[in-house]
């Protein structure tokens, strides 16, 4: 499909584990905080191989966003790590006014971001993470779309001075970006190169993204999908690019349309280049217990929704 | 080392510091700052080794203070100025725009001194937790000091903060609380009280000391004390009490005084009471 293969199913929250392990290697000021998900973080290995450099801090978020930046401001590189939904509505306050405003060298790692989280439901089915961190001052955003992106960003993000929000999951999901690939935040990666229409996707939905241009293929239609991994800083001279060329866009993520990646897409284009938009994307409503292919179908996220979506946005352009 | 009788001249030019900035903009917290003065100013002219210039935000071997109930930024600010950290001249701009003393401490401007954002109440001890944590990954055996308010710790962040420095035995933290019994709203034991503050905080695993606060030989022995408790697996913690205005007669023991500035009389009053030392800004 599209050149691109798929080498496993993986979920993204090991990626982010596998990284983590690799910087306690490499960099000796990186920490890793725990709030009672070191299992489930896939932070165990670290905190096996560096026992002096993990901190248990037991089910206490606030204190754990903390006291991260306080080793921040003693000169360590601390990863925090909790659900999406704890890490972000939490402890925003504590992410606002320690972490993000004091200008601390932080990452907060979440995840069993989005409906994917699967059959615990809405309480652990942050839908809204996203809005809220591209919101602070000084943070940046990033939900990489598979293992091997996400291994790369964990890594990447230790090298940016400052804040981070990596987001990412549960599931096990393809693999299929190269799992050496430079991973540079802020720089938007064109997954295919198409003229219709363009497919800004984030996260989990890169691959629906795929699987829909493929659809769309077949039908004729030439679609250009681009990987958002970094949210926030937005990579506006790819999307303006793009948009330049297909002039109409659909924004495809794991998230409320309020504040996520379409929204600020939409920003972007609105003050630059008016184009029709539209946003599959969670609208306005809390998730539910069921699997994670029930969920994207019932809540709009699915590859069809990918297609019709561009179905309407190119009526639209052409109307 | 300063003798009493130079700290109180400290002192007293640190309270006419606080009535004149909240004075200059008629706004900021002249009670709970007055009440602490002496605590700042033993604490950053006999107890803590530290160097102001060049300020180096990792504090790498030398004593932190964090200020969790950012709100009393009045003392804070004096107790900087007047221990080098930078010129005195700068007081005039506090909470006047584009000052590097904003309302409440912050470091995005850039104020040598300041080592984290707080007002929003909770959230210092943790990051006091968090930096002595460093310390202690770093071999660094300097001691990390922080202070929260008595009604701060309604906050319940401060309660995961002093469960994780007992369990993981984090003894190169003194944490003082200034126990003067005000809040917004009235008295804290009108509001929320505490019952028996020391004996939550034993059966938290925390060793409790007390001090009077606005008496400086007292709160000196406190805080030797709380440096001789350190290092021996316990969080030290400092119950200090203080009276809200104190040095002020017409600010004491009230919380009308938390966030109300005084008027030109009022002023004028309150400098009569506290002899200028050295020199205004």
């Amino acid at each position: 499909m599209n050149g691109l293969v798929v080498t496993d199913k993986k979920d993204t929250r090991s990626g982010f584990g596998a990284g983590l392990l690799e910087l306690g290697r490499t960099n000796p000021n990186v920490v890793g905080l725990c709030a009672d998900l070191t299992g489930s973080l896939k932070m165990d290995a670290f905190q096996k191989e560096f026992p002096e450099r993990f901190f248990q801090a037991g089910i206490a978020e606030a204190n754990m966003i903390g006291m991260a930046a306080g080793l921040a401001t003693g000169g360590k590189i601390p990863f925090t790590g909790t659900f999406a939904n704890f890490s972000t509505g939490r402890v925003y306050d504590q992410i606002r006014q320690s972490v993000a405003y004091s200008e601390k060298n932080v990452k907060i790692c979440a995840s069993h971001a989005g409906l994917t989280l699967g059959e615990d439901g809405a309480t652990h089915q942050i839908l809204e993470d996203i809005g809220m961190m591209r919101m602070l001052p000084n943070m940046v955003v990033i939900n990489p779309c598979d293992y091997n992106q996400t291994k790369a960003a964990t890594i990447a993000i230790a090298e940016h001075h400052g804040p981070v929000y990596l987001r990412f999951g549960r599931p096990k999901w393809p693999v299929f970006t190269d799992p050496n690939q430079p991973f540079i935040i802020g720089k938007a990666w064109m997954v295919q190169e198409g003229t219709d229409v363009t497919i800004i996707a984030t996260g989990h939905l890169v691959w629906k993204a795929i699987e829909a241009a493929a659809i769309l293929a077949d039908q004729g239609l030439s679609c250009e999908v681009i990987n958002i991994h970094t949210i926030k800083p937005l990579d506006d001279q790819a999307i303006l690019k793009s948009v330049a060329k297909t002039r109409c866009v659909v924004t495809a993520e794991e998230h409320q349309m309020n504040g996520g990646l379409g929204d600020a897409v939409c920003q972007l284009l609105a003050s630059n280049q008016p184009t029709p938009v539209e946003m599959v994307a969670v609208n306005d409503q809390f998730g539910e217990s069921g699997t994670p292919d029930q969920l994207l179908e019932k809540y709009g996220l699915g590859k069809q929704n990918i297609v019709d979506a561009v179905g309407k946005v190119m009526a639209r352009k052409n109307g | 080392m300063k003798s009493t009788a130079e700290l109180q001249d400290i002192v007293s030019q640190v309270r006419r510091d606080i009535v004149r900035m909240v004075h200059a903009v008629q706004s900021g917290h002249p009670g709970g700052s007055l009440g602490c003065a002496e605590f700042f100013t033993v604490l950053y002219h006999r107890i803590m080794k530290y160097s102001a210039v060049p300020f180096n935000m990792a504090g790498e071997n030398e004593d932190v203070f964090i200020l969790s109930n950012g709100h009393i930024s009045p003392v804070f600010y004096s107790t900087l100025a007047r221990a080098g950290y930078f010129e005195v001249s700068e007081l005039a701009t506090f909470r006047k725009l584009d000052s590097r003393l904003q309302g409440h401490p912050a470091t995005e401007e850039g104020l040598p001194g300041i080592r984290v954002a707080t007002g929003s109440l909770g959230q210092g001890l943790s990051v006091a937790v968090g930096i002595a944590l460093s310390k202690k990954l770093n071999g660094d055996d300097r001691t990390v000091f922080a202070l929260m308010g008595d009604g701060e710790l309604q906050e319940g962040q401060n309660w995961e903060a002093i469960m994780y420095a007992a369990h993981n035995g984090v003894d190169n933290l003194i944490a003082t609380v200034d126990l003067n019994g005000q809040q917004i709203d009235g008295s804290t034991k009108d509001i929320m009280g505490f019952t028996d503050m020391r004996s939550k905080f034993e059966a938290f695993g925390w060793e409790v000391l007390e001090m009077d606060g606005n008496n400086i030989d007292s709160v000196y022995q406190g805080l030797q004390s709380g440096i001789d408790a350190s290092r021996k697996g316990k969080p030290v913690l400092i119950l200090m009490k203080t009276e809200m205005g104190n040095g002020v007669d017409f600010m004491m023991g009230s919380h009308a005084w938390h966030g109300i500035a005084p008027n030109d009389e009022q002023l004028a009053q309150a400098l009569a009471q506290n002899p200028e030392t050295l020199g205004d800004y």
